[in-house]
């Protein structure tokens, strides 16, 4: 999968499962504040990435997750990474 | 001690999706029984249920709310959205004012059974999502509601099996009566999807009168062979007689009597003793006799025992007095939880409008519902007073009276 096949895997599921505005999604925005994310959502954000990507995110993972690039970055790496 | 009346009334069942729907629905005599083939691949015995479409709310709550909901809070969510803009209850009374929930429910299969499903499948927890747990707990209904419409009052479920609506009711008007709430939105929710009927099914408790849907339920019938399952959700909203005069608000009816009662015995099959104990306790509340009552809506499931025993029961009570008798499940199905507050919110529809709504498909009686005046074909008449029966496992029993204020 390209780099940009995933982001848009990941913008799609942004958008169906967070109902975010597509407009908002820029790769300098704030992944929490634009989709509004509580600790809840945090939870829902590691069910979609499995079940969209096929690994499980872990919590701590997120600490230094803060922008779309980020999660772009962090999504891409973990796909990219040998098994 | 408070007087305690309606102010709001809301509904979504088979029979329709809001008061205006089943209003003309229960006038018509019009059924709300379906065949559901997915329930035979599943194993069913039968196959036969209320049919009605889970609602989209998507344009009506935030993703966050509709997380944690399962479809009985969907629906339960549709009802009291009704019955909360009949009350004019707003926004505002709601943020300014003590309003509190008590909701039956007695049952969220599906969450539970789809988030073990997930836990089974991928061994582990977090996978299972955030909502899950919210929607799996049996105070789905109030937990969800109470966020959603920012509620401050009482707020827990009831769990009285297939009474949990009425009694649900019943406490509202206990705790208004007495003066330690003013406002309590009270109803009832039942999930529709197989997972929650499949082990009621599984002791025979449902009719298998598959190639006529809807002449399946038949309370009282002679010839009835089991009850049809059902659900949705009914909202009503009770508050005080000086609350709602002050605030300007329509009266629907006035809550005058409450009993209740436990069998005591078995788990599953009823007691004349126990349903006439709580018939006679809600008369002695309201303070009237029985001739004083112009219609019983009845528990009757269309089961030939549980009618049976109701049959006897109201006899015992009500003697001779040929007080008309139906049970609008004939109709509806059984709505199990909700059965109790949406068989309120029936019959005060026939009161508002001056009818008694059909006990459809009752065409041969039996010993003991020959004893009764089953009306079969809808009349019109004028009712100033109610009784409305529910009955469940477990031996619990709930009567409701309610009284048109004029």
């Amino acid at each position: 999968m390209s780099n940009e096949e995933i982001i848009e895997k990941i913008n799609g599921f942004l958008v169906d499962e967070f109902e975010a505005d597509i407009n908002l999604i820029t790769p300098e925005a704030s992944l929490k504040e634009t989709l509004d994310l509580d600790s809840l959502d945090f939870v829902d954000l590691v069910v979609v990435i499995e079940n969209n990507f096929g690994f499980k995110a872990k919590g701590e993972d997120f600490v230094n997750i803060k922008t779309f690039q980020d999660f772009y970055d962090y999504i891409i790496q973990k796909v990219n990474q040998p098994a | 001690m408070n007087r305690v009346v309606i102010t709001g009334i809301g509904v979504y069942s088979c029979i329709g999706q809001n008061v205006d729907e089943v209003r003309d629905s229960l006038f018509k005599g019009k059924s709300g029984i379906g065949f559901d083939a997915i329930r035979k691949e599943m194993g069913f015995r039968s196959a036969l249920t209320g049919i009605l479409p889970v609602p989209n709310l998507k344009d009506k709550l935030h993703r966050r709310f509709r997380n944690s909901m399962p479809e009985e809070a969907e629906y339960a969510f549709l009802a009291t959205d009704e019955a909360l803009k009949m009350a004019k209850i707003d926004d505002a009374f709601l943020d300014n004012n003590i309003v509190g929930i008590l909701y039956g429910n007695d049952s969220t299969a599906r969450a539970v059974i789809e988030g073990v499903d997930v836990m089974r499948q991928k061994k582990d927890t977090t996978l299972m999502g955030s909502g899950s747990i919210f929607q799996s707990m049996n105070s789905t209904i109030t937990m969800n509601l109470s966020t959603i419409f920012r509620l401050k009052g009482i707020n827990f479920t009831v769990s009285g099996a297939c009474a949990s609506g009425s009694h649900s009711i019943g406490m509202g008007y206990f705790l208004i009566k007495h003066g330690m709430q003013e406002t309590v939105i009270c109803g009832g929710g039942q999930e529709v999807n197989p997972y929650s009927m499949g082990a009621f099914d599984g002791i025979s408790a449902f009719s298998v009168r598959e190639n006529q849907p809807t002449k399946a339920s038949r309370p009282f019938d002679k010839n009835r062979d089991g009850l049809v399952p059902s659900g949705g959700a009914a909202t009503v909203i009770l508050e005080s007689y000086e609350n709602a005069v002050k605030r300007g608000a329509t009266i629907l009816g006035e809550v005058i009597g409450y009993g209740f009662s436990s069998n005591g015995g078995h788990i599953s099959q009823p007691s004349v003793e126990g349903s006439a104990r709580s018939l006679k306790m809600s008369l002695k509340d309201a303070g009237i006799s029985v001739k004083d009552v112009d219609y019983i809506n009845a528990h009757a499931t269309s089961t030939p025992i549980g009618d049976m025993f109701e049959a006897r029961a109201i006899h015992e009570v009500f003697g001779d007095a040929k007080c008309p008798v139906t049970s609008t499940k004939s109709m509806t199905g059984h709505e199990c939880w909700m059965a109790g507050a949406s068989e309120i919110v029936y019959s005060l529809l026939m009161m508002q409008n001056s009818f008694v709504a059909p006990n459809i498909n009752f065409e041969t009686p039996d010993e003991d519902s020959a004893k009764l005046n089953i009306v079969s074909k809808t009349i019109e008449k004028n009712i100033d007073v109610f009784l409305s029966n529910s009955f469940g496992f477990g031996g619990t029993n709930s009567s409701l009276i309610v009284k048109k204020v004029k």
